[in-house]
């Protein structure tokens, strides 16, 4: 018999049922299963942060979790946030201040700051720089990322 | 669609009761991985160094996701609280200050919503970042196994590296602190690599607290990670800053002590005579900051 384990989980606002292998991963799962590729792996070792997703609205290292894992939960990725017409505060400000060059680490500091600006509505530079330290970039040199953080806590919170 | 068809195959399960993992356990003992927050366990699993038939999730056990506390006898936290939920809650922050400063030294904040109390301590690693800081509040783990449940103190928890007192069908379930002594002031000190993110080179947790019965005044609890096979305390070095009136000289020959006593082996971090002379500053350092709050509160 074929090892698989059934979840059902809800992702972006929309439900899913699928039945997996145990050992798939959640960034896997995510990717290939359900084609949402926004979601990077990086070191899958839970320390670059590129996978981070928000699980019931924390967010987490989807490398560090096994989709049956996920079951009944609710899943937020960067598909999740905005459109190209229609772009997150968040994302516009990433636009607006050249937050990114290769992209490859912004949605996992999309999804890791969307909750962390909701509970810090004005988070001082040092606080920015603690919140997205979960979070390697190798293009940026993280500054204009900063830049980003204010800017969309400007625009989220007038 | 399985992207990684190179690890082994495995079941995941839910426990649902105490009796489902004692019973597995028993069945298929060695196949089986207790699962916590998996923050470890996912990454040796994923690099070969660790292999399960079966992974048993025990964060939905009754009871391993709370906290509770009383003036009397103190707090109690489940096994499965996270190290975020564990930094922020109010009775936390309150009474076990340096619970927290613990907690947030650990990985990242993504991490921290993973990782558990449990975890973190059943791994029993040497470089551990809770257990400084819970050797000082003097932790007891409650273990549950199928003859019922026993209370173990934490120094006689860790046996060695990534070996703790557990029993073949044993699990903890919580982790008890009493309340630490009226006045107390904790700090922990934590050295890595980077700011951020990285594990301990070296770590120090420092408990004070007045005691007038005393010579010194203070009395000190020091817990230091890293640096033995095992989190340790070092007793002679707080009797001995318990002997006379403090001063920055008392405070630098403590340090001293507690360098001699250090006992690391070198590794992919540090030498040896690194890691022991980090262990001098950081018990200074530690110390000095404790003492500076006491006597200005």
């Amino acid at each position: 018999m074929e090892n698989t384990f059934a979840i059902s989980v809800t992702v972006n606002g929309t439900p899913y049922q699928r039945s997996v292998d145990p050992r798939t991963l959640l960034s896997d799962f995510l990717r290939y299963d359900l084609g949402l590729t926004g979601t990077h792996v990086g070191c899958e070792h839970g320390v670059c942060g590129a996978c981070t997703v928000l699980l019931d609205g924390e967010p987490v290292r989807s490398c560090l979790l096994f989709a049956p894992q996920v079951d009944g939960h609710e899943i937020l990725t960067v598909e999740g946030l905005g459109t190209l017409d229609d772009l997150h505060p968040l994302q516009e400000a990433f636009r607006e201040t050249h937050a990114l060059q290769c992209g490859f680490c912004t949605p996992g500091i999309l999804t890791t700051l969307l909750p962390y600006l909701e509970e810090n509505p004005n988070p001082t530079e040092e606080e920015i720089r603690e919140a997205i330290s979960g979070n390697l970039c190798r293009c940026t040199g993280y500054q204009h990322i900063i830049d980003a953080v204010k800017l969309a806590a400007e625009n989220m919170n007038p | 669609m399985l992207a990684r068809p190179g690890l082994p195959d495995f079941e995941y399960m839910k426990a649902e009761s105490p009796q489902d993992v004692f019973r597995l356990l028993e069945e298929r003992g060695g196949e089986v991985k207790l699962l916590m927050g998996g923050t470890d366990l996912f990454v040796q699993m994923r690099d070969g160094n660790e292999s399960a038939g079966i992974l048993l999730d025990l964060k939905y056990l009754p009871g391993m996701k709370d906290i509770s506390y009383t003036k009397k006898k103190g707090i109690k936290i489940g096994a499965a609280v996270t190290l975020n939920q564990l930094s922020a809650h109010p009775d936390v922050t309150n009474h076990f200050q340096i619970l927290s400063q613990s907690a947030d030294t650990v990985g990242n904040y993504q991490l921290r919503n993973r990782a558990t109390l449990g975890g973190n301590l059943c791994n029993a690693s040497p470089s551990a970042d809770m257990a400084p800081a819970a050797l000082v509040l003097e932790g007891e783990v409650s273990l549950s196994g199928p003859d019922g449940e026993r209370v173990m103190a934490l120094d006689q928890f860790w046996v060695g590296p990534g070996k703790t007192a557990l029993k073949e069908y044993e699990f903890m379930t919580a982790v008890c602190f009493p309340n630490p002594p009226s006045g107390a002031v904790g700090r922990y000190l934590k050295l890595g690599r980077s700011k951020m993110g990285d594990l301990a080179i070296v770590g120090v947790a420092v408990l004070g607290y007045p005691d007038p019965e005393v010579p010194a005044g203070i009395r000190f609890r020091i817990g230091i990670n890293s640096t033995a096979p095992t989190v340790y305390r070092v007793p002679q070095v707080e009797e001995l800053l318990a002997k006379a009136p403090l001063s920055d000289d008392i405070l630098r020959q403590a340090s001293g002590e507690a360098m001699k006593v250090s006992a690391p082996i070198e590794d992919v971090r540090a030498t040896v005579l690194y890691q022991k002379k980090m262990v001098n500053n950081l018990t200074f350092k530690g110390l000095k900051e404790v003492w500076s709050q006491l006597i200005n509160s």
